[in-house]
């Protein structure tokens, strides 16, 4: 069951009832979803959170949805003790949180896991959103599962490969003629006019709770307790406040003992407005046009920003912005040293990680967890040309070993 | 009628300017601020437009010709 008691302005604390509505009506700040944390306590353990399901709905009394689940599976993701890019990295204790193994092979499942839930309990009939890649496919897999009407819409110009893994899923697929900045501004009137559930505007306080679950499975998975320092990817800012929100409530809760971790944020030096206010020292984020290859964090207007710098500042956690050659650096480190191929996000994180590993800003000894969000494929354009070519060779072993040799040096013999 | 949310940034030289004054004047529109911060070098104000709905995007089309940032007020919508 869901303790979810009312929405509340996270500018002048107003309260509202939960009812699809994102902003509140006196002073247009956002609304996020409130617990009765009393009771909660009351209800929740360890031991009824370990009989739940293999997916974020384990922690359904935490999420802000009756119902039903619309579950393709989302969650549990392996946390998993990177000891090779530890070694490389001068860190004993690094664990990689691989939300690449998501249904849709994105993080966003979890969000999207709950706004659908959220949205058919309201009565909704279409789920939609606007996206450039994760987002997409994991609306359009949701509403397919939900037996929901799924409306996705994209710039126009976007690359045929990007709407392939949302076009299988059967949404109508809406491409927009016209700038990034004309394609938010009619899904903004659209979500007006509609009565859907537009899953980051109207649902949107519902939608993020989602993301809090990455929070309590790295916790629990670390065998309940805190990490002391996350390494998270930043776009709208939203997730990297919902991990640290997840982490707290499970310590409100007596489920974990507090100790506050260092939450750093990772952008894309293209796009990095949450980064960028955090080097000036200021909590007025100025929006920025993004230019990356790392387009699931190109958010130049974020709509959480100024609470991913608060949380930066509460934890005393470093914003770090990184170029496009790192992002594919990171990409290729990982993946040489963890055997995990991640989208861009991956290779931002990653690197970010490595520039706090060699300032010296992370303790040898700190349990580190690397947030690693969405899987290669999405994004395989982003390392053509980075990587070494095949070994061509003719069907014969001299021709084989005189290639190899060329390559890597001499081989030994199987045989001696 | 129809009522638009809207985010406007102001560069630092149109601080001084009375754009939103200027926008009731001109156009056949109410502006309702809710919420604002601006300082002498940046600044940013969530308001309400009301007017018919071609007469707003009139209007902020010609806010945007002055040089001011217009965003949904829940920030960018489109993700990755």
């Amino acid at each position: 069951m869901s303790f979810a008691k009312n929405l509340r302005c996270r500018e002048c604390g107003r309260l509202y009832p939960l009812d699809p509505i994102y902003v509140c009506e006196f002073c247009f700040g956002p609304l996020e979803v409130m617990y009765d944390y009393e009771a909660l306590r009351r209800h929740i353990s360890r031991r009824r959170i370990e009989q739940g399901p293999l997916t974020i709905w384990r922690y359904a009394d935490l999420l802000p949805a009756e119902g039903e689940p619309v579950d393709i599976g989302a969650g549990f993701t392996p946390l998993l003790e990177a000891r090779n890019l530890g070694r490389a990295l001068g860190l004993r204790h690094l664990y990689l949180k691989n939300d690449c193994v998501n249904p849709t092979w994105s993080f966003k499942d979890r969000v999207v896991s709950v706004a659908a839930t959220k949205s058919r309990e309201f009565g909704f009939d279409t789920l939609a959103c606007a996206s450039t890649g994760n987002l997409a496919n994991s609306v359009a897999a949701h509403a397919a599962r939900a037996g929901l009407r799924a409306l996705v819409f994209v710039p126009a110009d976007l690359e045929v490969a990007k709407i392939l893994g949302s076009a299988i899923y059967g949404p109508v697929l809406v491409a927009v003629r016209g700038s990034y900045d004309d394609v938010n501004r009619l899904c903004s009137e659209l979500a007006e006019k509609y009565r859907w559930a537009f899953v980051n505007i109207n649902v949107r306080p519902y939608y993020a709770e989602g993301s809090k679950t990455l929070g309590y499975e790295v916790c629990e998975q670390l065998g309940w307790r805190a990490p002391d320092h996350c390494i998270v990817p930043a776009a709208s800012g939203s997730l990297f406040t919902k991990i640290y929100k997840g982490i707290k409530e499970l310590a409100w809760l007596g489920l974990i003992e507090w100790r506050r971790p260092r939450m750093s944020a990772a952008q894309a030096l293209g796009c990095s407005p949450i980064v960028e206010a955090w080097d000036r020292g200021s909590f007025d984020i100025r929006p920025q046009r993004p230019n990356t290859i790392a387009k699931s964090l190109a958010i130049g207007n974020p709509a959480d920003g100024y609470y991913a710098l608060k949380v930066l500042a509460e934890t005393g956690g470093y914003g770090v912005a990184v170029s496009d050659e790192e992002v594919v650096e990171g990409i290729k480190l990982l993946a040489e040293t963890e055997g995990i191929f991640a989208e861009t996000a991956g290779g931002v994180v990653v690197a970010a990680l490595r520039r706090l590993a060699r300032e010296g800003r992370i303790d040898a000894d700190e349990t580190v967890v690397a947030f690693i969000t969405g899987a290669g494929l999405k994004t395989a354009e982003a390392v053509q040309g980075a990587l070494a070519q095949p070994v061509l060779v003719d069907p014969t072993i001299a021709s084989f070993e005189e290639a190899i040799a060329q390559r890597q040096g001499a081989l030994p013999t199987a045989r001696g | 009628m129809a009522k638009q949310r809207v985010k406007f940034t102001f560069p630092p030289h149109l601080i001084q300017e009375p754009i939103i004054w200027r926008l009731g004047r001109q156009f056949d529109l109410v502006t309702n601020i809710r919420r604002a911060d601006v300082t002498e070098d940046r600044g940013w104000v969530i308001l309400e437009l009301e007017g018919e709905m071609e007469e707003i995007e009139r209007g902020i089309r010609w806010v945007q010709e002055q040089g001011v940032r217009v965003d949904p007020v829940p920030g960018d919508i489109v993700e990755g």
